[in-house]
């Protein structure tokens, strides 16, 4: 079991981690943030595993995971 | 649960000036979790070229000298002859390290300066509105490059990982992209390699990181991604160009100087 949380203040939408994701759980919001983008958002959480590749892959380091040990 | 991905300690909390999708900022972190394995933070120099690398002061948690254009890898030499106990790294995008500062590049690396130079190659001139760069593939579209790069008129793109590796100062000199997953976890190992070397006083290493500039090229985060994937690795393969590994440099003052692969002539030179 795994969880992520998106700083939404600091996404920029560009939507890297919607393809890093094999599990397709992020999406890009359709609301906007206070920098005027569309931030990524996660949708069916109890499935991510905590696999940290949308976080690896994010320019901006605003995807923190945590995970069962 | 534990917290098994984090912001390293050498990167500021900070939001960048980057574009959405720039792959400037997962560099920026690559070499700052680097630095976290190592320790070095605390005498960590960088040295900051002209670019949208400018404001590498403002997100590493470490030194920064800011170096006239091109001028990084000359300024770091002095930086690490003043202060041969600090750790020296530049970091330098294409149209700073590949054009303007081509001299400095390869005479500092023929010199074997101890130092780590991080070239993020993404052939454009990203901050200055998409020019053709000596990186610029043939072909392709640039602000003045409007019909395509042209060999007859521009030349070929410099392949610089490759030039560097014939130079007997390099100690270690690699390619790495970081579009895909894969691709970045192998970036993350060539990058604390290059670092390795410099810890441990090897001499010169250089890593070439192939980037996008989703803003210049005209293409959204992903398409670039998939840009550098389908145009940009066939003509700038991945991989370790030179690696001295078992060299010492007690025994022998200079790097053993590998022969590059043969590279197959381009095509005007059958007609010839």
């Amino acid at each position: 079991m795994g969880r992520i949380e998106i700083d939404e203040t600091r996404c920029k939408g560009c939507g890297l981690c919607t393809t890093a994701c094999h599990l397709k759980l992020i999406s890009l919001s359709k609301e906007l943030n206070v920098l005027g983008f569309t931030p990524a958002v996660t949708t069916n959480r109890e499935k991510c595993t905590g696999c940290a590749l949308c976080a690896e892959l994010c320019p901006d380091v605003a995807i923190s995971v945590f995970k069962d040990k | 649960m534990q917290q098994v991905f984090k912001r390293p300690v050498s990167l500021k909390d900070v939001q960048t000036h980057f574009c959405p999708g720039c792959n400037h900022g997962t560099i920026h972190r690559l070499v700052a979790e680097a630095m976290d394995e190592f320790g070095v933070r605390e005498r960590t120099i960088g040295v900051a070229s002209v670019g949208c690398s400018v404001f590498l002061y403002g997100y590493f948690d470490v030194d920064v000298v800011e170096a006239p254009h091109g001028r990084a890898a000359a300024v770091a030499t002095g930086v690490k002859r003043a202060r041969p106990d600090s750790f020296v790294f530049t970091y330098q995008g294409d149209g700073d390290l590949a054009a303007i500062g081509t001299a400095e590049i390869i005479h500092a690396a023929n010199r074997g300066e101890d130092i780590t130079v991080i070239f993020v190659n993404n052939t454009t001139y990203g901050m200055t509105g998409g020019q053709m760069a000596p990186t610029t593939l043939v072909g392709q579209k640039t602000s003045t490059s409007p019909y395509g790069r042209e060999h007859a008129k521009d030349g070929s793109p410099i392949r610089m990982a490759e030039l560097l590796a014939q130079l007997g100062g390099v100690a270690f000199s690699a390619r790495v992209a970081v579009n895909t997953s894969r691709n970045l976890m192998d970036a993350k190992k060539q990058i604390k390699k290059a670092f390795r070397y410099q810890v441990e006083g090897k001499g010169f290493s250089f890593i070439e990181a192939l980037s996008t500039c989703p803003t210049a090229w005209g293409v959204t985060p992903i398409q670039a991604n998939e840009r550098v994937g389908r145009e940009l690795i066939e003509y700038f393969p991945l991989g370790i160009f030179k690696d001295t590994a078992d060299w010492n440099p007690q025994s022998s003052p200079t790097a053993p100087v590998e022969q590059p692969g043969a590279l197959p002539f381009p095509e005007f030179m059958h007609e010839i």
